[in-house]
């Protein structure tokens, strides 16, 4: 009945769409399997992509010519560049969507690659043969053949919600939970763990009274998040916020005998930087309030999300208070929220190219490795994909260095440290965030694409090569190019920066703090012209190139610095037992987790830099 | 220091006293045989099953079962010994007769040779101590005088590091508000405070600058205070520095020009080393060879800290003096001017060569004496003890000796005037967070890296936030 398939993903969120998309353009034959068609690519928890490091990560993928990106430009609702006021390593694109077209376009965009075939069943357990996995099997006791598998099982596994004192088997509100997968894998020699996670409640738009609420619209000129020539919205929906209370704080603390988190029926961790409304109150009992953001799911729907209400105490209390909050008196409840325990497997247990040590050919992406987060869970699978094509093809895995985008410190974060409560990118986590800005995710990235040979990834390096050429021009123009006092001292004065009194160049005049590209633009009649023929993005490259490239400089000199450590190999046989100068934790780890790299190496965590010098020693540095 | 593969795995051997006759010696083995290879000439109780920090009588025998000497062998198991692996130490008779014939029987037993500094190095490499404590320990083997004992023995006990830790704290907390006001910027999070975070900078700048200005006394405290004797050909230089050491070292004589080459001696005055140079006397050189050495002499002054000046009061008139000095006195040097001779003319005041007319001599300490009959010696003694601690921060402070600390630290400075200058200019706080990070890794690089776990977990600990 089924050919053997060269990448089966199991799984169809946004780990799975973006495995089974990858693995695809690269020419595998590739199954996605699911439970239920009908629920591909949803948004679990709230309807939006992107946000302060996310973003980054989306467009990353979009990079990776990867469709997160695609989908919710057709789809958004609202865009708001974050961080504005920050640098531009800061600037974070976020979108609203709307939950039923996101899904939807994602499924019509699946469904155009001849490359993908879908079954719609359960997948109850792995076939492992002498250490390599030959395929799957379903809940009525087929075998689907394959060469390579991807588990993307997001909280399916043996998933249970938590609603106050009631408990039950679930993998999502209204579905049901994976089962057979994990007792396999422990079976085969994983270490699998628990972790919980929460959604808010979703209520009735039509109940609330929107003028008691502050108003959040989307920006002006709205952008997006492919580097392709998607459309940007039209139209936008605002979203509002609204205010918690100490009424509101009082009748939630009823329900804390009741709550699954207090009361240790929930074992699982849960992040600390998405708390429940009860964690936050229960630990921040100082704070008179807290910021709810309610959004819109979508273009023709009424229900609404409420940001910032995470809850799994009983449905009565959280009706009680959102009631309290300013502009809800009248609120209807769609469904509460609840909290959500599934199995993780400590994402220790994979190679940096996200397949397992124990299993070859099986890799896993998403919340089976401990993240959180739809973008996250995308940039894993796109990458899965990418290595299980990699893998099938005998080829040497792809992987993303720390250096190179918010994809490689997400994935070496995950490999080398692991994490014990769900795991979500910021961007305090990378070294070197100057480089990493949404701005540029093409640059790092698209090359890396193309050298792939991912479908698509030729037109898309034409695009990044004009956009060099542009900022390379612009800058060499500015560089070139002078300008009297009196065509400048106007602007200058106007933004409180010292008059000049002699000719200078236009470059030393933008390295001003207080004087930006738009400013030159507006004063000076040549830099308008000059920047007429170029697209608003390859100006944004060329001011960002300039002013801020001591920074840059110094970023890039750190990178290399590091990366001669990234270039020292570790032979995977290497036998570390053998080191007895090495402490015992390293030889452990280092033994189990088999680095690719001296860089690598250094970051897991149990390594010393002591160690490290073990090491270098032994490999003759 | 490069250590091949293979030697790590070794088991190392070395006195570990001083060599010399003493009442006893210690004998220090470190490796996987450590254990083994005394116990094989330690006939009597099995070592291999004592516990560690256990202390055991016996003797050593050698060939043909011959008693070297009666020992006590004291066992440090594997991973609490002081490298991280097995190590014994064999206290034994003093003699370097029995010293080397110990040592011989251990290397033939299957030790080898330590080389200089690897039982520290392995300390370090076993995670025994961090790299600053590894340092300490490298001066404390060096030390050799009681001040820069004391202050090796503060930086293994976490001197250096813990105030430097302190420093770090504040500085997480600070990068964790920035971190926070970039991460979290669209919650309803409180913004740090740009007045009180500049405080908080200046205020670690302080304290940086503190650690750096003890830096010359550290320094001068482990390495001595280079000081240089210069003056006019029999102005007394070598008599006063035998004078100072109470020693013949140079050679003495009537005849100008005797001191040709200079000659370096180390006085220990109260704790405090001066490393003291005798020059070849300053005058316009006849022949080649004195040519030479008064070139040696003036570049031996421009290297040094300290210039004793001696001039003979009979023989040098003012002018002269002042000529002398003006040659001599450079800017990182702090001169004290010796009147020599005082006993052939006592009248001789400071006033007769510094007139207030010459105001660029105003500060210049005078110390009169007569170096034949040690006449005052201990008076110099006191100035130039003083002129080093002039410099010292107060004491207990914490005092840093170490290059490396000291580059690391003032990497860390320019971080963060960084810091302040792109707040004076607004620039944005990513910039900001950036050299914070930078000093932070500085900082890390004397006590150890902070991660961002480090500052996400400060974050979440400090502040309600997420959505």
């Amino acid at each position: 009945m089924f050919p053997t398939y060269d990448v089966i993903v199991v799984g169809a969120g946004h780990a799975g769409c973006e495995a089974a998309v990858a693995a695809a353009n690269m020419g595998s034959k590739v199954m996605l399997a699911t439970m239920n068609m009908n629920t591909i690519a949803q948004m679990s928890c709230n309807p939006a992509m992107g946000g302060v490091a996310k973003g980054q990560i989306v467009r990353e993928i979009d990079a990776l010519c990867g469709y997160s990106g695609i989908v919710t430009d057709h789809t958004m609702v609202q865009f708001r560049m974050l961080n504005r006021s920050k640098g531009p390593a800061m600037w974070s694109p976020r979108a609203q969507s709307d939950r039923m077209q996101f899904a939807a376009r994602w499924r019509s965009m699946l469904e155009a690659n001849p490359n993908i075939d879908f079954w719609q069943e359960m997948i109850v357990g792995l076939v492992v043969k002498d250490g390599i996995v030959k395929g799957v099997r379903t809940g009525i006791g087929l075998e689907i053949p394959a060469r390579s598998v991807v588990l993307t099982n997001g909280t399916f596994l043996n998933g249970v919600i938590h609603i106050g004192e009631k408990q039950f088997g679930g993998g999502r509100a209204g579905e049901r939970a994976a089962t057979g997968i994990t007792e396999q894998l422990v079976e085969l020699g994983f270490e699998s763990g628990r972790m919980k996670t929460g959604t808010p409640p979703r209520i009735d738009g039509r109940s609330l009274d929107w003028d008691a609420m502050e108003v959040q619209p989307g920006d002006e000129v709205p952008g997006k998040f492919s580097y392709t020539d998607t459309p940007t919205p039209k139209r936008q929906l605002p979203c509002h916020i609204a205010y918690t209370s100490q009424e509101v704080h009082d009748i939630l603390r009823t329900g804390f005998d009741r709550s699954p988190m207090f009361n240790g029926r929930i074992r699982g961790l849960g992040p600390r930087y998405c708390p429940s409304i009860e964690d936050k109150i229960d630990r921040f009992a100082d704070r008179d309030r807290h910021q709810l953001f309610v959004e819109p799911e979508g273009w023709d729907t009424c229900e609404i999300y409420v940001n910032g209400f995470s809850s799994s105490l009983p449905e009565d209390v959280q009706y009680k208070a959102l009631r309290q909050v300013r502009g809800f008196e009248n609120m209807k409840m769609f469904r509460p929220g609840y909290a959500i325990e599934y199995d993780f497997f400590p994402p220790t247990q994979l190679k940096i190219s996200l397949e397992t040590h124990l299993v070859k050919n099986l890799f896993f992406a998403g919340q089976i490795n401990g993240t959180t987060g739809y973008e996250e869970a995308g940039s894993q699978g796109l990458i899965a994909g990418i290595n299980a094509h990699l893998a099938v093809q005998e080829e040497e895995p792809f992987v993303v260095r720390r250096s190179e985008g918010y994809i490689g410190v997400l994935i070496d974060d995950l490999v080398n440290k692991g994490t014990k409560e769900p795991y979500r990118m910021f961007t305090s986590r990378a070294e070197y965030r100057i480089l990493l800005r949404q701005d540029n995710a093409d640059l790092r990235l698209t090359p890396l694409a193309q050298k792939l040979g991912m479908a698509g990834s030729d037109e898309r390096m034409q695009r990044v090569e004009a956009k060099n050429d542009a900022a390379e021009h612009i800058e060499k123009v500015l560089r070139d190019l002078s300008v009297e006092p009196g065509q400048v001292n106007g602007l200058l004065e106007e933004k409180g920066s010292s008059p000049i009194n002699q000719k200078v160049k236009l470059h030393g005049i933008l390295l001003r703090p207080q004087i930006s590209m738009e400013d030159l633009r507006t004063a000076i009649p040549q830099v308008a012209e000059l920047l007429s023929g170029y697209e608003q993005e390859f100006v944004d490259l060329a001011e960002t190139n300039m002013k801020y490239e001591g920074y840059i400089r110094r970023e890039q000199e750190m990178v290399d610095k590091m990366n001669r450590l990234e270039e020292v190999h570790l032979h995977e046989d290497f036998n570390y037992q053998q080191l007895a100068s090495l402490s015992k934790e390293a030889r452990e780890k280092l033994s189990r987790m088999k680095p690719r790299t001296i860089g690598q190496a250094s970051r897991i965590s149990g390594v010393s830099p002591a160690d490290i010098s073990v090491l270098l020693v032994h490999v003759g540095r | 220091m490069a250590y091949s593969a293979l030697d790590l795995r070794d088991t190392i051997v070395a006195l570990a006293t001083p060599p010399g006759v003493g009442a006893i010696g210690v004998i220090r083995l470190s490796g996987p045989k450590a254990i083994e290879i005394v116990n094989g000439v330690f006939p009597g109780k099995d070592l291999l099953q004592q516990k560690s920090h256990t202390v055991h009588f016996g003797t050593i025998r050698g060939e043909g079962e011959r008693i070297i000497d009666e020992v006590l062998v004291t066992l440090f198991v594997a991973p609490t010994s002081y490298t991280g692996e097995n190590v014994v130490e064999v206290s034994c008779h003093g003699s370097n007769y029995i010293i080397q014939e110990l040592i011989r029987l251990f290397i033939k037993k299957g030790a080898r040779l330590a080389q200089a500094g690897e039982f520290t190095l392995r300390a370090f490499l076993n995670g025994r101590m961090d790299l600053s404590q590894a340092e300490a320990v490298a001066d404390l083997i060096a030390s050799d005088s009681e001040r820069s004992h004391d202050l090796a023995l503060q930086q293994m006990r976490g001197g250096i590091s813990q105030e430097i830790a302190e420093l770090r704290q504040q500085l997480i907390d600070f990068a964790s508000l920035i971190e926070l006001e970039l991460d979290f910027a669209e919650e309803d999070v409180e913004f740090a405070n740009r007045g009180e975070l500049r405080v908080l900078v200046e205020k670690i700048q302080r304290l940086i600058r503190q650690l750096l200005d003890s830096f010359r006394l550290g320094n001068a405290i482990k390495q001595g205070v280079t000081t240089v004797i210069a003056g006019r050909p029999n102005a007394g230089k070598s008599t006063l520095l035998n004078a100072l050491l109470n020693e013949e070292r140079a050679i003495v004589s009537e005849i100008a020009g005797t001191t040709r080459d200079t000659i370096e001696e180390v006085l220990n005055i109260d704790g405090v080393l001066f490393r003291i140079v005798d020059t070849a006397g300053i005058r316009d050189a006849q022949d080649q060879i004195e040519a030479i050495g008064v070139e040696k002499t003036l570049e031996k002054v421009r290297q040094s800290s300290l210039l004793i000046y001696v001039f003979d009061v009979i023989r040098t008139s003012p002018e002269e003096v002042r000529t002398d000095l003006d040659r001599l006195i450079h800017s990182n040097v702090y001169p004290v001017v010796v009147a020599n001779k005082m006993d052939l003319n006592p009248y001789t005041k400071r006033e007769h060569y510094f007139p207030a007319s010459e105001a660029r001599f105003a500060d210049l300490q005078w110390v009169p004496i007569v170096a034949k009959e040690s006449m005052n010696i201990p008076h110099l003694k006191e100035v130039l003890y003083q002129a080093v601690l002039s410099e010292k921060v107060g004491s207990d402070e914490t005092i840093i000796s170490n290059a490396r600390h000291f580059e690391a630290l003032e990497k860390a400075y320019t971080s963060l005037t960084d810091v302040l200058n792109g707040m004076n200019q607004q620039i944005t706080s990513d910039f900001i967070a950036m050299d914070i990070r930078r000093a932070l890794s500085y900082l890390g690089e004397i006590t150890g890296e902070v991660s961002t776990d480090d500052l996400l977990g400060n974050i979440f600990s400090r502040f309600c936030i997420g959505k």
